[in-house]
């Protein structure tokens, strides 16, 4: 039977549709890219239970996947404030999960990373939870990550045994919702259908023991698909005659692995006008100690695990008029952070007592006057003071460091471009 | 008295199935699960699913005595730490869990509808209020001898402590069983449809939808049987009205089912009531009984043509997000009370696929008086926009906490004097999903056209910090999301964290700019009206209250952090050196 064709505008585009339609198989039909998550072809009704869709349709805000087009729709996708929205779903999925890219096998093939590059995601506006997830280990076959779901809903409606039955079901509510996986099912489940559950899942949640790396590098979905366009990047032009005093910037190294630092120092030539235009106060680079000037900008990289982290991001805040946290670990604590889903003492027994490969059994945790005290668990910068910029990445490309720092010190605007802050 | 109608189906039995296994040993066992779950033919993590969404259920011994304390605000400042270290010390069983010999189980649950009488607590799902430490002693002593709980229990007041004049009183007049039925005998369906359209009517469980309306767009969806649902999942905070008209008028919402069904020409009616208003069901059962045994109900209702309705009741288990309608008849089907992608209205498709139309206990209520009394007497009360009366439970800082029948276009301020409220200073209207104003704005009316009002009033006076209030409501909030949408999951979560930090003396100017650009995007990306309105409190506290704000903010400029406190983050490390 032929379907009754609908007219509806998407941000003021006149488009043909047929009834029946949802907004975001619509927009795709005519080259409008709406970003979608939980979103998957035949689940119907759609589950709208990511968000990320989030478009306006005649005047109110609706998920693209739930809305059916109607006679005269009026869809909006592209505003400033449609975009906000859309990465603050996002952000939000980083704030509450606990997604450490470098570590997972969906990396590059992840909806989730893929979306964040899309929408300039680089620093998670909500503060990180930190909430304890289980890895889950019990299923014959699959391993189920219980930190990288982000309840999209997808496993729950689609994989069903052939008799039926689901495998995957909600369990609890409200912040405490998670995916229960039913062992009786899953044994049931073809190899086929394993593969399928995985490959269904949008992150890196549900694992097929041994199948999970299934794409090797160079060949991920998100490894050539940029899904942006490339900006152009605003030249920073000749210096102002008053901005000709040398600016003086500081560094530190906190919970880091100093590879941000390495990272400062792959920008080549440019380390010529650093010359020019910089003069560098306390700095690993400088090795001065202490503070011996005011500061415009402070550079921090890695977050604070103990006590002498604290006193020198302290001292900066001090010192610096502006800070600039650089790559994952000062941002929100990044690998260093692994250890706080363990209370420290588990930690600190498993380092120096329990260990396989330690000799001695008796228990030594050492603690001296003279050495730093541990914290309960890694903070981000943010957590003890006020961080005025943050560039993302493990580590950040050098050139983005470094037009971020230029830009901040001479007041330029800066726009990054996809291919830039896409670091796996 | 019937459960289910006999062609439901079986999955429409699983809350009753599982209140079986609860009600039979104090929790549901693991056996349970696996037996119930190849019963219905799904897979046990789905019937697991179902379980652990409602609060109610328990998937570890509970207790003998299971005991929930209502932690709503009101029960906060009527001495609730109090109540629970009372309960506490009693019982030996730590808050979320058992004493060691398994005869006690104390929990916290979100409000049980007894803002009139706090504070309150269920106990098996018998309901004792004015809770003071020497009667806690009390209750667990009698418990402890052997005395049965329902012997124990309270009778609950109504607490009726307004109504207009005689011939301007609606819902809450003398009642006479079969009054509002008699006008059907002499009315066709679309008669009954045109004068509660006429009567202007509208949905009482707080969306004010007219109710004609609702009634005739399920008329016009062609079924063999359609279904109209009581919504008594009455689960707004401080909102008690429903209570009262189940404990008081249960003929009139049964009588209210009828004219409903017959102007929809529905074949079945459900009452979904809420856990917390257990006790309420003997009093619902007999009153369907008695309609049943005179003929109104389950046989030939004597009207102007042919008609037969059937009652039944559904208890929940435990969800406030059940109240929202669509998650309401997913709970019916036996399933998680999660709300439905809205793609069709339930009076299309509704209960099992079928046209539904689903009103608050009011509502309906309020459709067997028109009857009774004539559209003309409704719709002249109140204001053009809301006609008629409206109940309003007021509870808080007043001297006369209880249910209040105002006609629409009252003052605040009149009502205010009404409770006897000697230092109103805080009131939140409808709830925490409402809005908050102040005494400054006791001039405005009760009406459509300026305040609407579901049914809740809390007063709160000068002495309550409203900091503790919106921490209570976020709190609410949080526990209550049903998970579905990130938004509403992660962003109460995150509200709450913020909430924290303030109270800790810690908030900045940013933290207040965040919240309120966050609570925006929460209400425009949320799935459903939970997470639509949880920014409420906050996002209108901030707009009544902004001095109290200023306050409480961190006036230190320093650009530390003032939430971190280096002594406690090395308390870790200097214990385990030392052990």
């Amino acid at each position: 039977m032929e379907k009754k064709p609908v007219h509806i505008t998407i941000d003021g585009r006149p488009i043909v549709a047929e009834e029946g339609q949802n907004v975001v198989e619509v927009a795709k039909a005519n080259g409008i890219f709406i970003p979608s998550l939980c979103y998957y072809p035949h689940i119907d009704p759609p589950l709208g239970s990511c968000r990320v869709c989030t478009v306006m349709a005649n005047g109110k805000s609706a998920a693209a996947c739930t809305t059916l087009v109607k006679e005269g729709m009026d869809v909006v996708v592209n505003t400033d404030e449609l975009h906000d929205w859309r990465k603050a779903v996002v952000e939000m999925m980083y704030a509450e999960g606990n997604h450490f890219c470098p570590s997972c096998e969906k990396s590059g093939d992840c909806d989730l990373q893929g979306l964040g590059y899309n929408l300039g995601v680089t620093v998670s506006r909500f503060p990180h939870l930190f909430v304890d997830h289980l890895v889950d280990y019990n299923p014959q076959r699959m391993v189920i990550e219980h930190n990288r779901c982000i309840r999209c809903r997808r496993c729950v409606e689609e994989v069903l045994t052939d008799e039926g039955e689901r495998v995957f079901s909600f369990q609890n509510r409200g912040n405490s919702t998670e995916v229960g996986i039913d062992l009786e099912q899953e044994a049931k489940l073809t190899h086929e259908q394993a593969m399928q559950a995985m490959h269904l899942c949008p992150v890196g949640a549900i694992l097929v023991r041994g199948q999970s790396q299934a794409r090797p590098r160079g060949d991920r979905k998100y490894d050539h698909d940029t899904v942006v366009s490339e900006v152009p990047l605003p030249k920073i032009t000749a210096l102002k005659p008053h901005l000709r005093r040398k600016k003086i910037v500081a560094t530190t190294s906190l919970a880091g692995c100093f590879g941000c630092h390495m990272s400062m120092l792959d920008i080549d030539l440019e380390l010529l006008d650093i010359i020019e235009l910089v003069e560098f106060n306390k700095s690993p680079l400088t090795d001065i100690k202490k503070f011996t000037k005011r500061c415009d900008v402070g550079i921090i990289e890695g977050g604070c695990c103990n006590s002498d982290n604290v006193e020198v991001l302290k001292a900066f805040r001090e010192n610096c008029d502006v800070l600039i946290a650089i790559g994952e670990c000062s941002i929100w604590g990044g690998l260093p952070a692994m250890r706080n889903f363990v209370p420290l003492k588990e930690c600190l027994v498993e380092a120096y007592s329990s260990a396989t490969n330690n000799t001695e059994s008796k228990l030594i945790i050492p603690h001296h006057p003279d050495l730093p005290e541990i914290l309960d668990r890694v903070y981000a910068c943010n957590e003890v003071v006020k961080i005025d910029h943050f560039v993302p990445g493990c580590p950040p490309d050098a050139g983005h460091i470094w037009k971020t720092v230029k830009s901040v010190l001479f007041g330029e605007k800066y726009a990054i471009t996809h291919s830039e802050f896409k670091y796996d | 008295m019937k459960t289910h109608f006999p062609d439901e189906p079986l999955r429409s039995h699983t809350l009753d199935m599982l209140w079986r296994a609860q009600d039979e040993k104090g929790y549901i066992a693991n056996e349970d699960i696996t037996r119930i779950a190849s019963e219905l033919h799904i897979s046990e993590i789905e019937l697991e699913g179902v379980a652990t969404f409602y609060h109610f259920f328990h998937r570890k011994p509970a207790g003998k005595y299971r005991i929930y304390i209502n932690n709503s605000i009101l029960a906060e400042f009527k001495g609730l730490r109090d109540i629970v270290r009372a309960f506490e010390k009693a019982t030996g069983a730590p808050l979320g869990g058992t004493d060691p010999s398994g005869t006690f189980g104390l929990y916290e649950t979100p409000c049980i509808g007894m803002s009139d009488q706090e504070p309150s607590a269920l106990i098996n799902f018998y309901p004792f209020t004015h809770l003071s430490p020497a009667k806690v002693d009390q209750i667990i002593d009698s418990l402890r001898s052997g005395v049965g709980v329902e012997f124990l229990a309270n009778a609950i007041e109504d607490n009726i402590r307004y109504t207009p004049e005689s011939d301007k009183t609606i819902l809450l007049r003398e009642f006479v069983p079969g009054k509002a039925l008699q006008s059907l005998a002499r009315r066709t369906p679309e008669e009954v449809l045109s004068e509660i359209k006429e009567s202007g009517l509208a949905g009482r469980g707080g969306a004010f939808f007219p109710t004609g309306v609702k009634w005739e767009l399920c008329r016009k969806f062609e079924s063999d049987c359609r279904y109209i649902i009581c919504n008594a999942d009455e689960g707004e905070p401080g909102t008690f009205k429903d209570r009262v008209l189940l404990n008081r008028l249960p003929g009139l919402l049964i009588e209210g089912m009828i004219v409903a069904g017959y102007a929809v020409n529905a074949c079945r009616g459900i009452i979904y009531l809420r856990a917390e208003y257990r006790w309420l069901l003997p009093k619902i059962h007999a009153a369907i009984e008695m309609y049943e045994h005179l003929g109104w109900l389950g046989a030939d209702t004597p009207t102007k043509e042919p008609f037969r309705f059937d009652i039944r009741v559904q208890i929940g288990a435990g969800s406030y997000v059940c109240g929202e309608e669509t998650a309401l008849l997913e709970s019916l089907e036996g399933k998680r009370g999660e709300p439905r992608t809205k793609t069709f209205f339930p009076v299309e498709k509704g209960y099992l696929g079928h046209p539904t139309v689903i009103n608050n206990v009011e509502t309906l209520c309020a459709a067997a008086r028109i009857m009774e009394l004539g559209y003309e007497r409704f719709s002249a009360l109140g204001t053009p926009i809301t006609r008629g009366t409206k109940l309003i439970s007021v509870g808080g800082d007043c001297n006369r906490p209880g249910i209040f029948e105002l006609e629409w276009g009252m003052t605040v301020a009149e009502l205010l004097e009404l409770c006897d409220a000697p230092d109103p200073y805080f009131i939140q209207v409808s709830g925490p999903s409402g809005q908050c104003i102040s005494a400054w704005d006791s001039h405005r009316r009760f009406a459509g056209e300026d305040l609407l009002c579901g049914g809740a009033l809390m007063i709160f006076d000068s002495t309550r910090d409203i900091l503790q209030i919106i921490r209570n409501f976020t709190a609410f909030f949080k526990h209550e999301s049903c998970g579905m949408c990130t938004p509403c999951r992660a962003g109460n979560f995150i509200f709450s964290r913020k909430l924290d930090k303030m109270a800790r003396g810690l908030g900045s100017l940013q933290d207040i700019t965040e919240m309120q650009q966050w609570g925006q995007i929460m209400k425009r990306t949320t799935r459903c009206g939970l997470g639509m309105t949880a920014p409420n409190p906050l996002l209108y506290a901030l707009d009544r209250f902004p001095e109290y704000f200023e306050q409480k903010l961190d006036s230190t400029r320093t650009g530390f952090n003032r939430s971190f406190d280096l002594e406690s983050a090395l308390e870790d490390y200097r214990e385990a050196v030392q052990s």
